[in-house]
């Protein structure tokens, strides 16, 4: 029996939670995948990487590299002579320091890992045979391995063009009389927070395959980018060839989740390497690459302070936010992006008069970072929400209720931040989170068992930044728009082009869902088309919850564009008013009780044009765009994680997860709330379990899954998740973006939970991942005097 | 993450497996099993074995088998099916190793080969006095547990020795064993192990070996530990964990 799937209750595709399109392969094991695809004469690469953390080169010698049987090729920086790649802001030089990132080690080393050359062999076990025989000589400078080192007096530069390390460094906002309201206030609390260097991990590590094609006079390079379009701008400007040479077509991805989001070096060399031998070649990143020389993120420190009035409101925020970014500024984004994305928006959902903040991006000489879901606000959102807690305890108020007399409830809402709120249900996920918590009965448990602790979040997330939002950031390269080719063939069915990538979220499904509803046709009646630039007019990829704000909005929009057409022609043929047409939602154009079916209308188009009304061109396409000129739309939750401390062992254990979220309409409930799930799950690593450490020389501590703890099912609790709808009034079918909100909830939830069940003990811990030896002491020392009294 | 290249063999008896370590003694060959610990060692290319000896088609090094005072545990056992064979502590044990995959191909003689300073079957064999049946060139021979041990990675068997079997003493006394990780399945930070008829307890995580002590007092053997400060873990925690383990290992234990 096949189960067909299910409309909406409201006969609408979106709000139903159809089957993903994508599963069926997927599940099955037909998926294609970068490393699934294989070309005759394909040659392997592999990358001599650096061994020192800073250090000058000497020279490089790939002789020995090149007599390894097996062994094809041997390119370093000066055999290849690519240009570097440099991402810039539109800011002053006393804001932004523009640093390059040479696509190959040049003159200076400054991570461990960091490629220096490729080798290129029959198979990728002799590529590695070959990438020993290198023989790299180092001039070893001084490594800064910590944002303190790098901002110390007289510290060695990363980059000599950037003095005191410092790559972005901005002074926002600074609310006239600031000081004095800190001065008069009732309560003021301070957090001093450093959240660990994490790794995105997606399961799929980055990889290409690229080819130079002589018929199509193309390099065609097959990458698990979010970004193809993007890529082929690199590209072709570091390889020098036009950008119509350039094909980058993006497969099955097993994920991105912002590490693919930017543009790499090593898809970059392979491709340059292909182009010089005119053969393919595979580049297939291992896990121990992936961990040491790909992008980390999240490394942040925080100094902040609130000042609160005596029933607890909010009256100024002063914070100082620096950020790690490690050796390079990544592509387009700039090491501007963790700085920039946590003083822009860091008051979040609370009313806060009064704002100063101060956001650095200083280098070091670790592995680069790029953006990871949720960028900054995991981090000072957990900040905020420290802040709450902290405020709550020093008035006496219970923490749920001092949130509540501190969100904003009247929208839209011009922040202090210079960013306009549109609306969201922040006071309503609070009262519905608290709520399913104590009908589960967890507060009256927390009441009885001094270790359990229970702690929330409450936040929104900007979704949907068009043009205009990343434009006021600075960047020179400014995304936001999507644009959107749709096409009916013959027989009625959809092709339809979208600028977004699906790296997982479903986009074949859920942008399906979107169109069928524009044209009245079954979801499975439409083909998304996505990352090939060949076949995609032009795109900014995903991220940032971008994709059906932005994307589905597009898709939406040309289907409109389309259904226009459909009923023009259909009117012309039937002879009425286009005005007294509609569509009948069951694949047809109707006028009063006469009706054309698609298939009517598309055989005119095609196979009898001559039929056609004279302004009217042959074929049925349509193409359209979408941007969003404001501030975006924020999507928002509650999160609030149950905790139980063993006092033996200082382990953590989560009882119970509950995530109230707002996303708007969700188009597919199912889809949202495994967006919510898996970012939840890694919200949880960054609060429990995930660290990228290095040693003092700046060797990287995490090699392997023995050291980089990602946590498995056995640690991610199962997730009660609700949903509330606040729709957004300007994207297609109201959507906001859900594909990163679990992940910015988790680490506050967590942290907060874990303080909760602290709070005998009168130790507070605010750094993360939070050390189980912290609360082993905490406890310990809690239950001293108890020892005593014995 | 490839291997540097090796030979492969694959041996069909006990003799026969002896019989390739000694032909192939200059070409540093290395015995393979379920390869759970070697092939990543390999993969890092931290070991460089020139051959590998598959023994797992070796049909009778597989079983479990009560011979009188002694358990017998074939070393191609895996942990796995330890774990269903409802062997008290033996069983029990094997929840702490690795996870479910790891148990299915990992074996017992693997393990007591590889000598992780926290592996559970490294502990349980100096707990229980078990011995360890080898054959080499020379023929066979048995060592005990609490002599294997030499340090991680480093036991008492030769290059060209086979471990045969593990052999305990029958009926288990009342014991358990229980650790601490961050993380489910990882190789525990600290491991503690006891043995109430005997009164001894075996930490691991402590040393480079299984630690053997005449106590089951948790405040006393944690408090004569010899461990230093690390990186993210100091000698109070760990000694911390110990006390807290050895309490619990000795709560489970007993009846
Ligand atoms: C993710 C992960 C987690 C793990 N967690 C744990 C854990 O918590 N606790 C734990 O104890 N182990 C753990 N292990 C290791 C696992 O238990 C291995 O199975 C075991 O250590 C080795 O057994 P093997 O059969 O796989 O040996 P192999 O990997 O095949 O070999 C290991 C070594 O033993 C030698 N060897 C194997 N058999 C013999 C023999 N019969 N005679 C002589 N030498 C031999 C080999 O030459 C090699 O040097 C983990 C492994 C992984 C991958």
């Amino acid at each position: 029996m096949t189960r067909e799937p299910h409309l909406h209750r409201d006969g609408t595709w979106v709000g139903a939670s159809v089957p993903r399109r994508e599963d069926p392969r997927l599940l099955t094991g037909r998926g294609r995948f970068v490393d699934d695809i294989r070309l005759p004469g394909m040659l392997h690469a592999a990358f001599v990487r650096s061994t020192e953390a800073h250090a000058r080169i000497a020279s490089v010698d790939l002789s020995a590299v090149r007599e390894v049987p097996g062994v094809v090729a041997a390119f370093s920086a000066a055999d290849l002579g690519l240009h570097d790649i440099v991402a810039l802001l539109d800011r002053p030089l006393h804001e932004f320091v523009p640093t390059a990132m040479p696509v190959l080690a040049k003159d200076k080393v400054r991570f461990v890992g960091e490629p220096i050359a490729i080798v290129v062999a029959r198979d990728p076990y002799a590529a590695e045979d070959g990438r020993e025989a290198a023989v790299v000589e180092y001039e070893p400078l001084p490594p800064i391995t910590s944002d303190s080192a790098a901002l110390a007096e007289g510290a060695a530069l990363v980059h000599e063009e950037a003095p005191r390390n410092t790559l972005v460094d901005v002074s926002l906002f600074a609310t006239e009389g600031i000081d004095e309201v800190f001065a008069a206030a009732h309560t003021v609390v301070e957090v001093r927070a450093r959240t660990g260097r994490q790794n995105a991990l997606p399961l799929e590590t980055r990889g290409a395959v690229a080819e130079w094609d002589d018929r199509d006079e193309q390099l065609r390079v097959h990458t698990c980018t979010q970004v193809p379009h993007q890529v082929r701008t690199v590209l072709a400007a570091s390889a020098g060839l036009d950008e119509k040479e350039v094909r980058v077509i993006v497969p099955d991805m097993g994920g991105g989740f912002g590490l693919k989001c930017v543009v790499g070096r090593e898809e970059i060399a392979t491709a340059a390497a292909a182009l010089r031998l005119r053969k393919p070649v595979k580049w297939i990143e291992d896990r121990s690459e992936a961990l040491t020389a790909s992008f980390l993120a999240r490394e942040q420190r925080y100094t902040v302070r609130a000042a609160f009035d005596a029933d607890g409101r909010i009256q100024a925020l002063d914070a100082d936010v620096v950020c790690d970014m490690g050796a390079y500024s990544c592509y387009p984004f700039t090491a501007g992006i963790e700085p920039l994305m946590a003083s822009a928006e860091m008051p979040g959902v609370y009313k806060v008069p009064a704002y100063r903040v101060r956001g650095r991006a200083v280098t070091t000489n670790k592995a680069p970072t790029a953006p990871y879901r949720g960028v900054s606000r995991p981090q000072y959102v957990m900040v905020m929400e420290r802040v709450m807690e902290k405020a709550a305890r020093a008035l006496g108020i219970d923490p749920v209720e001092l949130r509540r007399r501190n969100v904003i409830t009247e929208f839209p809402y011009r922040g202090v931040n210079d960013v306009t709120y549109d609306p969201g249900s922040y006071k309503e996920s609070l009262d519905l989170c608290e709520q399913v918590l104590r009908d589960e009965g967890w507060f009256d448990r927390r009441g009885s068992d001094p270790a359990i602790g229970i702690g929330f979040a409450c936040f929104s997330e900007r979704t949907g930044y068009g043009s205009g939002a990343f434009a006021q950031r600075k960047m020179a390269v400014v995304p936001g728009f999507d644009v959107s080719e749709i096409r009916m063939d013959l027989d009625g069915t959809v092709s339809v082009t979208t600028g977004t990538l699906s790296h997982g979220q479903s986009h074949e499904t859920t942008m399906a869902q979107i169109v069928a509803d524009r044209l009245g046709i079954p979801y499975d009646k439409v083909k998304i088309v996505q990352g090939d630039t060949d076949r995609v007019l032009y795109g900014w990829g995903s991220f940032a919850s971008r994709s059906i704000t932005i994307g589905g909005s597009a898709a939406a929009a040309s289907a409109e564009k389309l259904g226009e057409r459909l009923r023009v022609i259909a009117a012309h043929l039937m002879d009425v008013d286009v005005e007294s047409t509609e569509l009948d939602g069951a694949g047809g154009v109707r006028a009063g009780d006469r009706r054309l079916s698609f298939t009517e209308i598309a055989e005119v188009a095609y196979l009898r044009s001559h039929l056609l009304p004279k302004d009217v061109e042959p074929g049925l396409s349509a193409t359209a765009s979408f941007d969003v000129g404001g501030d975006g739309t924020f999507s928002n939750a509650t999160h609030a994680a149950v905790v139980r401390l063993d006092p033996g062992t200082g382990g953590v254990e989560i009882l119970r997860y509950v995530c109230v979220e707002d996303c708007g309409v969700a188009i597919n409930p199912k889809v949202v709330e495994g967006q919510a799930r898996g970012g939840i799950a890694q919200g949880i690593a960054g609060a429990l379990f995930e660290e990228v450490r290095y040693d003092d020389a700046g060797q990287p501590l995490a090699a392997s899954f023995m050291e980089y703890k990602v946590p498995t099912a056995a640690e991610i609790p199962d997730v009660r998740i609700e949903h509330l709808e606040t729709p957004c009034a300007f994207t297609a079918n109201g959507a906001k973006g859900a594909g990163e909100g679990g992940t910015i909830g988790a680490p506050a939830a967590v942290l907060n939970a874990v303080n909760d069940a602290l709070r005998h003990t009168g130790v507070e811990l605010d750094d993360t991942p939070i050390p189980r030896e912290a609360i082993f002491r905490a406890l310990e020392r809690a239950a001293e005097p108890a020892l005593e009294a014995r | 993450m490839k291997p540097a290249s090796f030979e492969f063999h694959r041996a069909r008896s006990r003799a026969g497996a002896v019989e390739l370590l000694t032909e192939l003694a200059d070409g540093d060959p290395k015995i393979i099993a379920g390869g759970q610990s070697l092939v990543a060692m390999m993969n890092f290319r931290l070991a460089r074995p020139g051959h590998l000896v598959d023994i797992t088609g070796i049909d009778d090094m597989t079983g479990i088998e009560v011979d009188g005072d002694r358990l017998r545990i074939g070393a191609l056992t895996t942990h796995r099916t330890v774990e269903k064979a409802g062997l008290g502590v033996l069983s029990a044990a094997m929840r702490w190793v690795g996870h479910l995959p790891i148990r299915t191909r990992g074996t017992v003689g693997g393990s007591i080969a590889h000598a992780d300073a926290t592996a559970e079957w490294c502990m349980l064999a100096v707990l229980l006095d078990a011995r360890i049946r080898v054959l080499g060139p020379a023929g066979s021979r048995e060592i005990a547990a609490g002599e294997f041990f030499h340090g991680p990675f480093w036991t008492a068997l030769e290059p060209d020795e086979l471990i045969v079997e593990i052999v305990f003493p029958w009926p288990l006394p009342p014991a358990a064993l229980t650790e601490y990780a961050d993380r489910k399945g990882d190789f525990a930070l600290v491991a503690a192990a006891v043995d109430l008829d005997r009164e001894r307890t075996v930490l691991g995580g402590v040393g480079p070996v299984p630690l053997l002590v005449d106590s089951l007092d948790a405040e006393e053997i944690a408090a004569g530990l010899d461990v230093r400060d690390e990186p993210g873990v100091s000698a109070h925690y760990r000694r911390g964990l110990a006390r807290t383990l050895v309490r619990r290992a000795v709560a489970e234990a007993s009846p």
